[in-house]
């Protein structure tokens, strides 16, 4: 367990590398830095005597992989990959391209944007999986075949559709809850309601499908039926063998969507204007700004990996056949 | 069914709730803040990038820099055509010509006797800076300030000329990169030998670069408020340069304050805190969701003029003459990317006024006779005001003159020219896209400025004709047969038969998409020339204009300053996008054209500058470098509680002559966003009618299995 | 000297390929009893005959649209013949008559007057305001528009009518050839076989009662520059079969391979598979997306002399996208398949099988990989509506199809802004809706039969 523990993260730096690497590789091939100073310096009236300035002022003059012009590890630590991807592993996010600095923006925005997701999250999982053991409950009732339809109905509209006709119907025509915007401490939960809740309805015909597939799955096995014959009650059967059992393939699914989460929350924050991470990200890639892109992808990784280890150590509680060595 | 359920209680909770919140409103934006405050609710679309004078240059950033800081000259509120008047002047600039020998000359001198133009700028007396810290000397850093008012103490200082030279110095700074070093520099050449003298000072870490030690040739401070600025030749345009926050005061505390250590990593920087003499300051910078600006406590005594153009008592802009400036106390701009949230917003009363998007328009606006546009009979009914006004902007079709088959002087590529140029119709392309909010250009001058001409003595004869008192766009027919002779008679090349394909090049989003797109390979279709749109990301399209690959394009210019110099340099063939890297999209050339040009610039607005202007439109129809397109319309929409709003993109710093009427908005916002309770009591009851039977099968069926149980 | 040159598109090749695959896959399977025993069962499920048919109708839709070619221009001075620069398909040709009769801009479904009003100009002069008559839309019954409902019910009742005959005719056709070997099974298919003939009936009624109607109306309206919305939806049809197929090519052969390779072995492999998803998936999909789309835009603009023609521009950016969004999400069935092999792994007959010394690939092959097969195909269908709908959402952030690309996702965020107005324009969104929701629904239940066909557990 423990030498597992850290195996992982000792795994987790030459992950974290090859982000960096791969995102560097794929936004310094479509912006030279040239580019990218044009794109903060604006239209008018730019010279390429400012674009110099600005490249030298924020480091972009140095040679992306390897300077040859200097001394030792001068050649490797002298280039831009190294000054600003290598930094990063010291939490040293630097400024964006902008010229704000990042860790501090992103410090600002991770409230609105937790106060987004973690809902969002928790109740989507709950209301996914209640909703699907209901459905499990009434197998092979018109009951479970209308909620069936309901589900593969509502997982073929795009989330776009979602958001515009929520925003639409209930702030607009109903205007129960302000149409946008955001502000700090409890006062933000009217403006919390309607995201959250369309981020709920959007992902719950496709995971409440799944998990149905999964508990269906379960209850066919022969420990229910022996479990059923035993005489333990339909809930009990339910919630202590079935669900338990279908945790694997869910909690392998939820990591799956952690990431994902940051996209739905992408579309949400922009059309409700939650000054989050979501937005954050969707601005930086608008503006190519690389730098806060390269940070946002780091930040990312390193979430993502944290949640696999946690998924992993997650198995074994929860299914002792799992072994990790 | 059990009465004390808990889903009982919960559907009663929330149906007493919502019986309760009736009369109240539930969708207010601003929790906390009262409606009827003199408070004006706007909104940004994008962050603003800069706040620095020196290097703030957009048009959304506009809308902050120029209230808090004050240039020396400002144009009249009111008055049309813009006209300059003294803003922390005193009075206007004293001018004096002087030759090579160093004498004086006459006002009417020519441009090529004139070695040297002498501006001697005096300033308002008594002017103070807004409120800051940065006046207080041997401040301590607190811990973790957020907002500059974290630092706790506020000073303040007399505005004197030494700090409008101060920040004429800081243009030449090297780490600020001013988008207009090089073009002042271009007049005042002590900029530049100061921008090199000071890009080999070594800083050291935490200190700053005090610019007072630094002699700025050409500039000097005459006393306490008088400063004088000699710039080589003749420019008449630098006035209008005076009018824009690159020559307002900024105080040097302001910059040794935000270069003491954990400033710059905490945001505090002069780009982020602006620290100004202007009507109003910036107090909230949370560019993420909101920006507000308060008026500044310490500004100078100014008033709400009390002349204006004819119409304007009418309308009610002179109401407030003789009061005190600013009349608002607060400005509340909230970040709105979306336009569908702002413009739903501004119907419900959130924003103060708002712009028209092509969606909407027609929900807002309708035609009415020739031409004319009245607001919709819905919007009339909620007491919106519509305003519009002709922009100083064109938005053209560039085509690149260094491109082989459309461009060049050649007489086949100029008809191939004038022939997409009539083939294009840009009526249909203004009713249909931009809903009539334009007006088809026959030139680069948009109108309200001096030398445009309208009517027939304005209109592109190679394009249009005057029939029955109205521009009518020449035939069809007429495109065809340049096409013929320009060598691709039916849209072939007469020689190898192969057909004529265009490329237009455009930024995916720049063009509005495959609408845009459809029509204008229908346009193209008229005169049997293939058209391929090759939509590209904006840093390519960018390469490709620089570099003289692309064939044509979309591109406008918004103005600076309303002067014919600002739109005819955009043809100037000094300013060549591929040669000069200036602003010359179009590559043009044309020798006359450019001596024109240089002679229009130097002169003041008379008989004899319109005669050379018309000499230059001229030869530009001729020439066809551009497919003229249009010149913006702006409408706006504003609500019956906000006063003082006049339009005129050229006035910028407009918030300190708005004022606001907060009790008419207070009733107006509880009036028109009463929620619409019934759905959740309907939804709570069908949450109730699913339950209910629900449990009850769920009974019945535990029954039968705890039966079947016991029976097996 | 022919009057049109085919022009065979990167997507259109793959597309081919990729069907001619799948009729090869099911040749071979001819022999195999296990196979068509199951597919039997598919078939015999009312739900699997009805997607089916639809799903073929999606398919015809696709492939007519898939046959591209460039019509000759008229024959130049010096008798060479040029082709035009714009590339039409096969659907283009079917339904010119929809998108050539555009009116000036918004009008709803089958109605007869423009949606916005405009200025009514007679003789030179404007004499008033109001909803002008459109061009095409019940042009037919003069300026007026008498009797419009009348025309509506009788060219709906007359098209139902022709679709009707039509299918039935081509039923009782197809029967008499067929008769001989019909009866063969005709226990086993009732039921589920009756369905899918109705839902053909069905379908051909209502495609005839539309085509009737599109021709003399906008069926479901005209758009904001007047384009007739039952064409786009029509196009759309290829841009999602494409995108939800090809992607899938891409997917499917990376995430078995990797995802059971690394669940069994285990080990330094494991490791090394881990490391490579672990990387691709642990970097935001939007921002991994958005990356690669600017990066091979960039490789796009940058040789443009690999593209003829526009069309072949959009098409070379539409592939590319495919093979993003392949590359991007194997990550997710890959993690499914290796947890599930790690868990098959430590089962009794498949480690009795490695005790009695049998290859893994044989193990793999025989044990693991068909008790897998059910979770690919569900999660592969799971995917084909996720990247339909995966499309709008890139459209949004601008790094989705070409824009001149028709497609469901640029209907979405075109709608988007629609519905804003008011009264809103709600017929776009709808009709996009409604397409797109019928192909989503088919695919979902005929994955739900294969499931439960092929679900060796379930058998």
């Amino acid at each position: 367990m423990w030498a597992y523990l850290v195996r992982r993260i000792v795994y987790a730096v030459p992950i974290l590398i090859g982000v960096n690497l791969l995102t560097f590789l794929l936004f310094f091939v479509v912006n030279t830095p040239d580019d990218i100073a044009r794109m903060q310096l604006g239209v008018k009236r730019v010279t390429p005597e400012a674009i110099d300035n600005w490249k030298r002022a924020r480091g972009y003059h140095l040679p992306r992989f390897f300077n040859a012009r200097e001394e030792g590890a001068g050649k490797l630590t002298e280039t831009i990959f190294f000054r600003k991807s290598a930094r990063m592993f010291a939490f040293d996010f630097g400024a964006s391209d902008d010229g704000r600095d990042i860790a501090r923006e992103i410090g600002q925005r991770m409230g609105p944007s937790l106060a987004i997701a973690v809902p969002t999250f928790v109740l989507g999982l709950f209301v996914a999986i209640s909703f699907s053991l209901l459905l499990v409950f009434f197998r092979a009732t018109r009951l479970d075949v209308v909620g069936v339809v309901l589900c593969v109905a509502m997982m073929s509209i795009s989330s776009l559709f979602y958001i515009i006709f929520g925003q639409w119907l209930v702030a607009k025509v109903w205007q129960l809850v302000p149409i946008s915007g955001y502000v700090a401490g409890l006062e933000s939960w009217p403006f919390l309601v309607l995201p959250v809740a369309i981020g709920v309805f959007a992902g719950l015909g496709a995971s409440a499908r799944w998990y149905r597939t999964l508990f269906l799955e379960e209850i066919g096995r022969d420990y229910v039926r022996t479990a059923r014959a035993k005489g333990v009650s339909e809930p009990v059967v339910l919630f202590r063998h079935v669900l338990k059992n279908a945790m694997i393939p869910i909690l392998t699914g939820v990591v799956v969507v952690i990431p994902l989460l940051f996209m739905g929350s992408l579309l949400i924050e922009s059309f409700f204007g939650i000054p989050g991470l979501g937005s954050y990200t969707i601005e930086a890639i608008q503006a190519q700004d690389f730098a806060v892109v390269r940070s946002m992808v780091f930040i990312g990784s390193l979430l993502y990996i944290v949640g696999l280890v946690l998924t992993d150590i997650s198995y074994t509680m929860v299914d002792p056949r799992v072994r990790l060595e | 069914m059990r009465r004390n359920s808990p889903l009982w209680l919960l559907s009663s909770c929330l149906l007493a709730a919502s019986l309760a919140g009736c009369g109240k409103v539930w969708n207010d934006p601003y929790p906390g803040e009262r409606a009827d405050a003199p408070v004006l609710y706007s909104a940004f679309v994008n962050r603003p990038k800069h706040l620095d004078p020196v290097q703030s240059y957009s048009e959304n950033e506009a809308t902050f820099t120029y209230q808090i800081y004050e240039p020396p000259l400002q144009y009249h509120y009111l008055k049309r055509p813009y006209e300059l008047e003294p803003g922390a002047a005193a009075e206007m600039p004293r001018v004096r010509l002087i030759d090579a020998e160093g004498r004086s000359l006459p006002d009417d001198a020519p441009a090529e006797a004139i070695a040297a133009t002498e501006y001697t700028i005096r300033i308002r007396e008594g002017m103070r800076f807004q409120p800051h810290p940065a006046f207080v000397g041997g401040l301590a850093m607190p811990d973790d300030p957020r907002t500059i008012a974290d630092f706790g103490r506020n000073g303040s200082r007399e505005v004197i000329a030494d700090d409008f030279v101060y920040q004429i110095k800081r243009l030449a700074h090297p780490q600020l990169h001013s988008p207009i070093l090089e073009l002042i520099a271009g007049y005042l050449p002590g900029l530049r030998d100061l921008h090199r003298q000071l890009r080999d000072v070594a800083v050291p870490a935490g200190g700053w670069l005090d610019l007072r030690e630094y002699p700025l040739e050409g500039v000097e401070v005459v006393d306490r408020y008088t400063y004088r600025i000699r710039l080589a030749g003749t420019y008449p345009q630098f006035l209008y340069w005076l009018a824009m926050p690159f020559f307002a005061a900024v105080p040097w505390e302001a910059e040794r304050f935000y270069a003491r250590e954990g400033m710059a990593e905490r945001n505090f920087t002069l780009d982020w805190w602006p620290v100004g003499s202007g009507p109003y300051m910036l107090v909230a910078n949370d560019p993420n969701s909101r920006m507000e600006l308060a008026a500044n406590p310490n500004y100078r005594d100014d008033r709400y003029p009390c002349v204006g153009e004819a119409g304007d008592r009418d309308a009610g802009l002179l109401e407030d003459c003789g009061r005190r400036l600013p009349l608002i106390e607060r400005v509340v701009f909230a970040r709105e990317r979306e336009s569908i949230p702002y413009w739903n917003k501004f119907l419900q009363g959130y924003y103060d006024a708002s712009g028209i998007s092509s969606d909407n328009f027609d929900q807002a606006v309708q035609t009415v006779g020739d031409g004319d546009v009245r607001i919709t009979d819905e919007m009339q009914a909620k007491g919106i005001e519509l305003v519009t006004s002709v922009a100083p902007t064109v938005m053209y079709m560039g085509f690149n003159m260094l491109d082989p088959v459309i461009g060049g002087n050649g007489e086949p590529a100029r008809k191939l020219r004038l022939a997409i140029s009539i083939a294009l119709d840009q009526e249909e392309f203004i009713s249909i896209f931009r809903n009539g909010r334009g007006v088809a250009a026959m030139h680069p001058l948009p109108p309200g400025l001096f030398g445009h001409r309208g009517g027939e003595a304005g209109i592109n004869p190679h394009v249009y004709d005057w029939k029955d008192g109205r521009p009518v766009r020449k035939s069809v027919d007429e495109a065809r047969r340049l096409l013929a002779e320009a060598g691709y008679p039916e849209g072939r090349d007469a020689k190898t038969g192969a057909p004529l394909v265009i490329y237009l090049d455009t930024t995916g989003t720049g063009l509005g998409g495959k609408a845009e797109v459809d029509w204008l390979t229908k346009q193209f279709r008229k005169i049997d020339v293939q058209l391929v749109v090759r939509a590209t990301d904006y840093n390519r399209f960018q390469d490709k204009i620089r570099s003289g690959n692309a064939q044509i394009f979309y591109w406008g210019w918004n103005a600076d300053y309303p002067d014919p110099e600002n739109f005819f340099f955009l043809l100037h063939g000094a300013q060549g996008k591929v040669a000069s890297q200036g602003e010359n999209a179009a590559n043009y050339r044309n020798a006359e054209f450019d001596r024109l040009f240089e002679r229009m610039k130097a002169m003041r607005d008379g008989p004899e500058r319109q005669r050379i202007i018309d000499r230059m439109i001229a030869i530009l129809q001729h020439d066809a470098p551009w497919n003229w397109g249009f010149y913006e319309v702006v409408y706006s929409l504003q609500h019956a509680w906000i006063e003082n709003r006049k339009p005129g993109k050229i006035v910028r710093n407009t918030l300190k002559y708005q004022d606001i009427d907060g009790a008419l908005r207070a009733q107006r916002r509880g009036e028109w966003n009463r929620p619409v309770t019934w759905p959740l009591a309907v939804g709570t009851l069908l949450l109730v009618a699913l339950v209910v039977p629900g449990w009850r099968q769920y009974r019945r069926r535990e029954r039968s299995t705890a039966l079947s149980a016991e029976a097996g | 000297m022919s009057a049109f040159q085919p022009v065979v598109l990167w997507t259109d090749m793959a597309l081919f390929a990729l069907l001619a695959c799948a009729v090869m896959a099911g040749i071979v399977q001819r022999g195999d009893t296990l196979r068509r025993a199951a597919w039997k069962r598919v078939l015999g499920r009312p739900s699997a005959t009805i997607s089916l048919v639809l799903l073929a109708f999606y398919l015809a839709v696709g492939v007519l649209d898939s046959l591209h070619f460039r019509r000759a221009l008229p024959p130049a001075a010096d008798g060479g013949v040029h082709y035009a620069a714009k590339v039409e398909s096969v659907l283009d040709r079917l339904l010119a008559p929809l998108h050539e009769r555009a009116e000036k801009t918004y009008s709803s479904p089958l109605a007869s007057h423009a949606f916005v009003k405009d200025n009514i100009e007679r003789d030179g002069g404007v004499v008033g305001r109001d909803y002008p008559r459109l061009a095409f839309g019940g042009a037919h019954l003069g300026d007026a528009a008498a009797g419009r409902a009348g025309d509506i019910a009788w060219r709906l009742g007359v098209g139902a009518a022709a679709g009707l005959v039509l299918a039935l005719a081509l039923g009782v056709a197809v029967r008499r050839l067929w008769s001989g070997a019909a009866n063969r099974d005709k226990e086993g298919a009732g039921s589920a076989a009756r369905a899918g003939w109705w839902t053909f009936v069905a379908l051909a009624a209502v495609v005839g009662a539309v085509a009737m109607l599109a021709s003399g109306y906008h069926v479901f309206g005209t758009d904001k520059v007047g384009q007739d919305v039952l064409y786009l939806t029509l196009k759309s049809v290829r841009t999602a079969l494409i995108i939800g197929a090809l992607t899938t090519v891409v997917t499917l052969p990376i995430a078995v391979a990797l995802g059971i390779t690394a669940g069994y072995l285990g080990g330094w492999v494991d490791d090394l598979i881990q490391y490579l998803y672990t990387v691709i998936n642990s970097i935001p999909g939007v921002l991994l997306i958005a990356a690669a789309v600017l990066m091979m835009q960039v490789v796009i603009e940058t040789h443009p002399d690999w593209f003829a023609t526009a069309a072949e521009r959009a098409d070379a950016r539409l592939l590319a996208l495919c093979v993003i969004l392949g590359m991007t999400s194997w990550t997710g069935l890959c993690r499914l398949l290796r947890a599930e092999t790690l868990k098959l792994r430590e089962l009794e007959y498949v480690q009795a099988a490695r005790a009695f010394g049998v290859g893994t690939a044989l193990i793999l092959r025989r044990h693991v990989l068909p008790n897998l097969m059910h979770i690919v195909l569900i999660a592969l269908v799971m995917d084909f509506s996720a990247l339909v709908l995966a499309e709008a959402v890139l459209s949004y952030v601008g790094i989705g199809v070409d824009p001149s690309t028709i497609s469901f996702g640029t209907m979405i965020n075109a709608a988007r802004m629609e519905l804003a107005r008011d009264p809103a324009v709600w017929w776009s969104l709808a009709a996009a809706f409604v397409v797109m929701f019928a192909l989503v629904l088919a695919a979902n239940l005929l994955a739900d039969a294969v499931r439960e066909a092929f679900d060796p557990r379930a058998a």
